[in-house]
């Protein structure tokens, strides 16, 4: 990926909240690392995937980059300017170029702005658009763009179908003409049926206006068919980064693998054909991660030297890049995976959203 | 390929729009919740009750057959405590008279007005206060930051502190510090709901605060006291306005028991529900619809306010929602 | 004999003051033992409904109407009375839902929820019954079940949750499982895990299971046979390789087109269904799917089409459905006349193949739709 238009460039990007507890006052016991050291490139023009499962810090991974949640360490460098060190005027005038869709479209939009205020904000805020008719005019334009119809202006989001408000909410990001967009788990709030068209209109928008995204979401077959570089996340950090159709043909990290034979196909012949690694045992807690490689409690080709004790650095083999001290020997066959002990996982909090992990950060934050 | 004829296919995308398309403006949440009040039996009641209660604290007093004050039952001789005997209901009379001879139906309109002043003005205390209260410390919270924090925290230690005192013993201090009066009940009774309404809205707000479309807003640019105000706070409102309502209700129930304790108006020749049924306890055994009536009509009204409170509070829910 | 036989469900919800919905209509399908049967579609079409109306766990309110039969073993579970429709479930038909830890009980240990099953329809106690508990947790694979069994539910990852849960519905070998959505709150690890022990479930005590879910993924990989269901209705019933192969209903076409595919390259384009589900059920005229349908024609509006049957025992309810490649239309079937059949008896003949085959009304030439 060398020579490219780089457009977004983050470098050991880390995130941790604190985790407090007390009666009187609150200490900080220890910390949650949802994201632990990542380094990532986006070149312009082009979709970005980061896939992986509750937990892994992907969300706080795209919120971090766009400054949302403050990241502990790191850089994240925007089209040469580093956001990290930005004054909060500077970054608020820089979030004209950078723009977010979230995934549940009903709860990202203000139930008591109709769609024209909801439309209008951004533009107030950047003051483009002089006078009424001027932003009529783009609002207008935008609404062609993601294929709304004009009476939707009047209308307030709950009047409208779950695929319908996630256009709205692509609206409001497109709006501002930015260059990058990221989505998080843009699709996976809709019905089946209704995927299909976000993701085509996704494409399109790519085509039309040349931009880049950063795609976060859970499910690998979305971001296989969306990405042109899929980035695999396991406990805060990437473990495998490759061209979407290589990823495909050739997953390296032993994790990689078993996420791809666990997605399900919708075809009985591949379905019976394929070739199951089922992981054993559960996601660890991110606040108290396994020493070595993260992956090493699950991994059916765990080693008894390294993987235990030695944290794998991303590296390059062939065209892709992968955190695994034996990528090449499993890859080869040299090495065969073996049965894996389960070990008890204790859920941190009360579920495994994603959003958990990230619920332990300043209480009522607007940021 | 598909062939379809025009009349048939008028009729699908007809259909197929119909759900959108019914009205050409969009309907606000204020206006679908008021749809859906509308459509509420208890709201209906609730709305019904207020309704005739404030026509008659508004106009009634006009209309009155007698003089609340005209103690003409005993100028008259009609009424001789002394031997038992207050006359109950008659034509003329509708609810009888009191035990200094004064009209008691006279008495309970001209009582429902000042019923209404003290549960709107201790209300609107409480509110205005609450909410200033706890609107700040919301917002102060939800910037975040060393300040943000020290200024909500030392807003709720206060609330905390008011929350600790027992409502009727803060009532009381204050009636003893300003002596007894209306004004005196309307603060006490407001100073009560004032820690109700700033827990509610600060709860709220953070809650919304932590909500997408204020990441969202927040995306786009948009200043953190902007958000605050524009997005939060409207969406924090809906509970408060409940809780108005419902505390509308109590509100009339604690000036009422206030004034039975004798920390009201000490002119009583000024009728108020609840010193009408104080001075009705020593008459129980002779006449005791002299404390009905009052008592009654506390309950009603409170409990017009309460099923209407409820109905918003069902009518905003947003789980309900289509 | 099949062992559960439901033959035209249909559960009505009247609000006061509201229009009445229909939520389920006419909905025929049947489950043979050992069998995986699969009813699959969106939100809103009326799968979990169907299965809650099966159990008798529809929450009771006063408009709630449910019709038809639901035969399980000779007797119609709609006719029950609660008690002894309360002895089936637990023993003969068991249930997982989505939700794992709102399934369980939050202030009670996971071993005694699990011995309350085993007591009340096995009549196990004591010793025995916790010994058969721990058994349990270890079959469907929780590791170190004696441990577990004194633990409550959150203090268990989602997974084991659903291990626990699944451990309940087995606990006296029902006959029939019904799974809803029974991994959709998972991660895709945890899902493989989760489906992988279902199927050994399945093959080991040969429960019938039915499958209920959006994912056409874990139906393809799943089930013997597959319901698809749209708007209240089944729009079509097929074996699980021709329905993937030759999906007939346009729906059926249009939910293949629309999942993006883990074994598709980057950028191929998606096909997705136009419009989106409205909440008008019972779609007043004629097919719930026509308004979003590229293969529409004039039969389309009117009455509800009728169920076709067609070669290999699959069905649809289409006027004009997809073609199948290799297959002349004359070979297929024999187009149903509305009216003259009762749903679900039509013959199996016509072929309606790409033209509209409409007695009486015929192909309109002049208007042309390209979708």
């Amino acid at each position: 990926m060398t020579g490219t238009d780089v457009l977004v460039e983050v470098r050991d990007l880390k995130v941790h909240f604190p985790i407090k507890r007390g009666v009187l006052f609150d200490r900080t016991i220890g910390h949650v690392k949802a994201v632990d050291g990542v380094d990532l490139r986006i070149p312009r023009g082009q979709t970005y995937g980061l896939v992986g499962e509750s937990g892994c810090g992907k969300s706080t991974l795209g919120r971090a980059l766009l400054q949302l949640t403050p990241p502990t360490t790191g850089e994240v460098n925007f089209d040469g300017v580093e956001l990290t060190t930005l004054p909060a005027g500077k970054l608020r005038a820089m979030r004209r170029r950078m723009q977010m869709i979230f995934q549940d479209p009903m709860s990202s939009l203000d139930p008591r702005q109709n769609v024209e205020s909801i439309l209008t904000e951004g533009l107030h805020t950047h003051g483009i658009g002089g006078n009424r008719d001027e932003r009529r005019k783009i609002i207008a334009e935008t609404l062609d763009k993601v294929g709304l119809p004009r009476w939707a202006l009047s209308r307030y989001p709950h009047e409208f179908s779950g695929g319908q408000r996630q256009r709205i909410g692509i609206a409001r990001a497109l709006v501002l003409g930015p260059e990058l967009i990221v989505a998080d788990e843009p699709v996976s709030a809709l019905d089946v049926s209704i995927q299909a068209q976000v993701i085509n209109l996704l494409d399109e928008l790519q085509d039309s206006l040349g931009l880049t995204y950063l795609v976060i979401a859970h499910d690998l077959a979305v971001v296989r068919h969306i990405s042109d570089i899929v980035g695999v996340m396991y406990l805060g950090g990437l473990v495998e980064e490759a061209p979407s159709d290589r990823l495909y043909t050739e997953p390296l990290h032993p994790y990689t693998r078993a996420l791809m034979s666990a997605v399900p196909v919708p075809d009985p012949d591949v379905e019976d054909r394929r070739e199951r690694i089922l992981l054993a045992g559960d996601l660890p807690s991110p606040a108290n991660p396994p020493s070595g490689c993260r992956f090493h409690t699950r991994c059916p080709w765990a080693q008894p030297t390294r993987c235990a004790d030695e944290r794998p650095v991303l590296r390059e083999v062939g065209e892709s890049r992968v955190a695994c001290h034996f990528a090449e020997q499993i890859a080869s066959g040299e090495l065969r995976p073996h049965q894996v002990q389960v070990q008890i996982v204790r859920p941190e909090g009360e579920g495994e959203e994603p959003d958990v992990v990230s619920a332990p950060s300043e209480p009522g934050s607007f940021v | 390929m598909t062939i379809i004829s025009g009349k048939k296919r008028e009729k699908i995308d007809r259909l197929a729009e119909l759900a959108a398309r019914e009205e050409e403006r969009g309907v606000s949440l204020w206006q679908d919740a008021f749809r859906r009040l509308r459509r509420n039996p208890a709201a209906i009641v609730g709305a019904v009750i207020l309704t005739i209660f404030v026509l008659v604290a508004v106009v009634g007093p006009f209309f009155v057959p007698y003089g609340p004050t005209d103690t003409m039952g005993i100028r008259e001789g009609v009424v001789r405590v002394g031997q038992g005997l207050i006359p109950g209901h008659s034509a003329e009379h509708w609810l009888g008279y009191d035990h200094q001879g004064r009209d008691v139906f006279s008495r309970m309109v001209v009582g429902a007005r000042q019923t209404l002043l003290v549960g709107v003005v201790s209300t609107l205390i409480g509110l205005s206060i609450g909410a200033l209260i706890g609107g700040l410390a919301g917002a102060a919270a939800g910037l975040g930051g060393r300040w943000g924090r020290w200024v909500d925290a030392t807003l709720m230690r206060f609330i905390d502190m008011l929350l600790a005192m027992p409502s009727l013993l803060l009532a009381v201090s204050i009636a003893a510090l300003l002596g007894p009066s209306l004004t005196t009940v309307m603060i006490a009774v407001g100073m009560v709901s004032v820690p109700v309404f700033a827990r509610l809205l600060r709860g709220s707000m953070i809650v919304q605060s932590h909500s997408d479309y204020v990441l969202a807003a927040t995306s786009l640019g948009v200043r953190k006291s902007k958000i605050a105000l524009t997005h939060v706070l409207p969406n924090s409102l809906a509970p408060v306005i409940v809780q108005a309502t419902l505390t509308l209700a109590t509100a009339i129930i604690e000036a009422a028991a206030l004034s039975y304790l004798g920390l009201g108006n000490p002119d009583s020749a000024v009728p108020e529900w609840g010193v009408m049924l104080a001075d009705a306890q020593p008459w129980l055994g002779i006449r005791p619809a002299l404390a009905i009536y009052p008592a009654v009509a506390i309950i009603i009204t409170a409990l017009g306010f309460t099923l209407l409170g409820e109905a918003m509070r069902e009518a905003l829910d947003p789980k309900l929602r289509k | 004999m099949a062992l559960l036989e439901v033959d035209d469900l249909s559960v009505t919800f009247a609000r006061r003051g509201q229009r009445a919905v229909r939520a389920v209509d006419g909905v025929s399908f049947s489950v043979d033992a050992g069998e995986v049967v699969g009813l699959v579609g969106e939100s809103g079409c009326g799968k979990s409904v169907t299965s809650l109306a099966i159990m008798g766990l529809l929450p009771k309110q006063p408009g709630l109407r449910v019709g038809g039969k639901a035969v399980f073993d000779g007797s119609d579970l709609l006719q029950l009375d609660d008690r002894s429709r309360r002895d089936i479930r637990g023993r003969d038909i068991a249930m997982i839902f989505q939700d794992p830890l709102s399934s369980l009980n939050p202030v009670i240990p996971i071993g005694l929820q699990v011995t309350e099953v085993l007591t009340r329809h096995r009549g196990m106690r004591g010793d025995a019954a916790a010994k058969e508990a721990a058994q349990l947790l270890d079959r469907v694979g929780i590791p170190d079940p004696k441990r577990r069994l004194k633990e409550y539910p959150h203090q268990l990852s989602g997974g084991m949750r659903q291990r626990a849960l699944i451990a309940m519905a087995v606990a006296c070998q029902p006959r029939l499982l019904i799974a809803d959505e029974p991994t959709t709150a998972l991660d895709v690890t945890i899902q493989a895990q989760i489906l992988e022990l279902l199927k050994d479930l399945v093959r080991d005590s040969g429960t019938a299971l039915v499958m209920i879910t959006h994912d056409l993924g874990v139906v393809a990989g799943m089930c013997d046979s597959i319901n698809v269901l749209y708007g209240g209705r089944v729009v079509e019933t097929a074996r699980r390789r021709p329905l993937f192969r030759e999906p007939r209903h346009p729906y059926t076409v249009g939910l293949l087109g629309s999942v993006p595919r883990l074994d598709a390259g980057r950028g191929e384009r998606l096909n997705p269904i136009p419009g989106s589900v409205r909440d008008l059920l019972p779609w007043p005229d004629g097919c719930a799917f026509a308004p979003r349908c590229t293969r529409r024609v004039d039969a389309c509006v009117g009455e509800p089409p009728q169920l076709v049957l067609a070669h290999d025992g699959r069905s649809y309810r289409c006027v004009n459905p997809a073609p199948v490649p290799g297959l002349r239309p004359t070979e297929e079937i024999r187009e149903t006349v509305p009216g003259e059949a009762e749903p679900g008896t039509v013959p199996a003949q016509a072929v309606p193949g790409d033209a509209p085959a409409v007695p009486g009304l015929g192909p309109a030439p002049s208007e042309e739709e390209t979708p």
